[in-house]
């Protein structure tokens, strides 16, 4: 079975973003970059999928050229190779732009199954992989929290999470596209030994002009200001040392808001 | 005619859902400030008890889209029906609720219809001519002013909670049917069984106190001290996400929109951020306590007391005074 997994580089989490002076976007110097969290779940349960039923895993992905050191992770967790879309100007950056670039990358490849990460730690836009398998003309099934591949039939069955602890199984045709949710499988660490080969394995570059895309044919949505949201905040902000502010919570549940 | 809004109104078990109350508000006072019309639309089978429903708000119409292929929902046939619906009245706008299945249809129907999609949206606002777009973005801590330009209709969701239902102007609207042709489309996507995760050992929903721990408390040892502050404080323990996709605690003590909602006295968050998806959970609690080491972290603004600092500090603290008060 060969697998494709959509891989996206963003700000790691612990990152306290400025923005940058046109106000359009973040300062993106000095900053760490990780996997989107849910790419790293998907590219866990492809792993998982590909020891089960055998063929292979790829991963896929767009950005700057530093998105390398994210690919060379996922080819250290197993993946066996890599394709990397490079962006150089930071081009697309819609949902549609980054799909048609994706899809473009894709043309020519085999593949029964695309895992794509439900939604990204930046934009947050939860688009991308369901306007990919449009453009492919794939079935899909979002937000899918296990999955089980008949390969005999090639077909598969996904467990969509739904409202309220509530799942749904649907069952897809192959080749299919899946956007994987958080927590499908615990995300395995890079072994030193997968360290070591992933330093051999092939990454595809291609450079994101090479893929002639029509932009003034893709809809069009920008950022037009990024701004800290207004502070809503009501709390009272309780100030001191541990101790002082440890004993004057409890003494405020008490006495004021009468819940202890 | 004026400008068309066009509302997806979403249903399950004969019940119109809240999220789709709330959009349909969003596109009420959208349509005034844009001199706009507003229409709901229905999609379904034997639906006709809901588009009633509807005609007695303030909206130029209801659309009310009856094919017994819409029994259940798959992407395919939905997708079809509203993209024939939305080619035929050539609203400006669409706008749906950001849930579950919407974040499965909409990007097919944006890619179909080839035009601009803005999900998960707060707000919107009017900056002279032009429309915008309010959103939560890089972990819900930076908020954008989000503009498209495309065809149209432009598919906008609508994240839950973002305007109140109980505002929903009264009115009458005119009942229309809408015959969809639907005999060509195939399904690829069956819908199979669906199945309650949840049910388990533990129901948060009762509970008086509840200590929820969120991503900072980095590994499941670190859970001992939680475990002996909620002892002490008589609590259940929940938690956020994160927690239980990392296998720290048991999913059925997830808190939020995909876990179980709560309403204790007092909620008492540790190294909990506060993203969306766990403060819809969490907002019937009477009283919320926040400890978080990020002055930022959107918990603060739902807490009635919060406490900027490190969790591995102030929680032993409370301990500390808790032994103390106890003895």
């Amino acid at each position: 079975m060969k697998i494709v997994v959509c891989l996206k580089e963003v700000a790691g989490r612990d990152t306290r973003y400025r923005i940058e002076p046109g106000g359009r976007w973040i300062e993106e110097s000095d900053l760490s970059y990780e996997i989107n969290e849910c790419d790293e779940y998907a590219l866990e349960e492809a792993l998982k999928l590909q020891e089960k039923h055998g063929g292979e895993v790829t991963v896929l992905t767009l950005g700057r050229s530093r998105a390398e050191k994210s690919m060379r992770k996922g080819l250290a967790m197993g993946a066996h190779r890599g394709t990397q879309v490079i962006d150089a100007e930071g081009r697309a950056t819609s949902p549609h732009a980054i799909a048609a670039a994706l899809a473009g990358a894709l043309k020519g490849e085999e593949f029964d199954l695309i895992l794509a990460g439900t939604q990204s730690d930046d934009y947050s836009y939860a688009q991308t992989g369901v306007i990919l398998a449009e453009l492919l003309g794939l079935p899909h099934a979002t937000i899918v929290m296990e999955i089980d591949v008949d390969t005999e039939a090639s077909q598969l069955k996904a467990l969509r999470e739904m409202e309220s602890g509530w799942f749904q199984w649907v069952q897809l045709p192959m080749p299919a596209l899946l956007t994987i949710q958080a927590g499908i499988a615990k995300v395995r660490y890079p072994s030193l030994k997968g360290i070591m080969q992933a330093k051999k394995k092939e990454i595809r570059q291609i450079p994101l002009e090479q893929l002639s895309i029509d932009w003034d044919s893709l809809p069009k949505v920008e950022v037009r200001r990024l701004y800290l949201p207004e502070i809503a905040s009501k709390a009272e902000m309780l100030e001191g040392d541990p101790s002082t502010v440890a004993s004057t919570l409890l003494e405020k549940l008490k006495k004021e808001a009468r819940v202890l | 005619m004026s400008e068309q809004v066009f509302v997806l109104m979403d249903h399950g078990q004969g019940q119109i859902r809240s999220t789709s109350w709330e959009t349909l508000r969003m596109g009420q006072l959208l349509a005034a400030e844009t001199h706009a019309s507003v229409t709901a639309v229905v999609l379904g089978h034997q639906v006709r008890q809901l588009a009633e429903q509807l005609a007695s708000k303030a909206l130029e119409s209801v659309l009310c889209c009856d094919h017994p292929k819409l029994t259940q929902y798959d992407p395919d046939t939905y997708c079809a029906a509203l993209g024939q619906l939305l080619e035929a009245e050539q609203p400006r706008l669409l706008l749906l609720g950001h849930v579950y299945q919407n974040i499965d249809l909409a990007p097919k129907l944006a890619a179909s219809l080839g035009t601009g999609l803005v999900t998960d949206c707060i707000g919107f606002k009017l900056q002279g001519e032009e429309l915008l777009f309010i959103r939560q973005m890089f972990r819900n801590k930076l908020n954008a002013d989000v503009a498209v330009q495309s065809a149209t209709p432009w598919i906008v969701t609508m994240q839950s909670g973002a305007y109140s239902a109980d505002e929903l102007q009264e009115g009458q609207a005119r009942l229309e049917e809408r015959q969809l042709s639907l005999e060509q489309v195939s399904a690829r996507r069956r819908q199979l069984e669906a199945i309650e995760g949840m049910k388990g050992s533990v129901d948060l929903t009762k509970a008086e106190v509840i200590v929820g721990v969120g991503r900072g408390i980095k590994k499941a040892e670190s859970l001992e001290m939680i475990r002996e502050l909620a002892s002490l404080l008589g609590a259940e323990i929940g938690a956020s996400r994160p927690v239980v996709d990392n296998e720290w605690l048991e999913r059925e003590r997830q808190i939020g929109s995909s876990g179980q909602n709560v309403a204790p006295r007092l909620y008492l968050s540790c190294g909990i951020s506060g993203a969306i998806q766990h403060i819809v959970g969490i907002k019937g609690s009477q009283c919320i306590v926040a400890i978080n080491s990020d002055p930022n972290a959107p918990i603060f603004n739902v807490a009635r007391y919060g406490i900027v600092g490190d969790l591995f500090e102030v929680v032993p603290a409370l301990i500390k005074e808790l032994r103390a008060a106890k003895s």
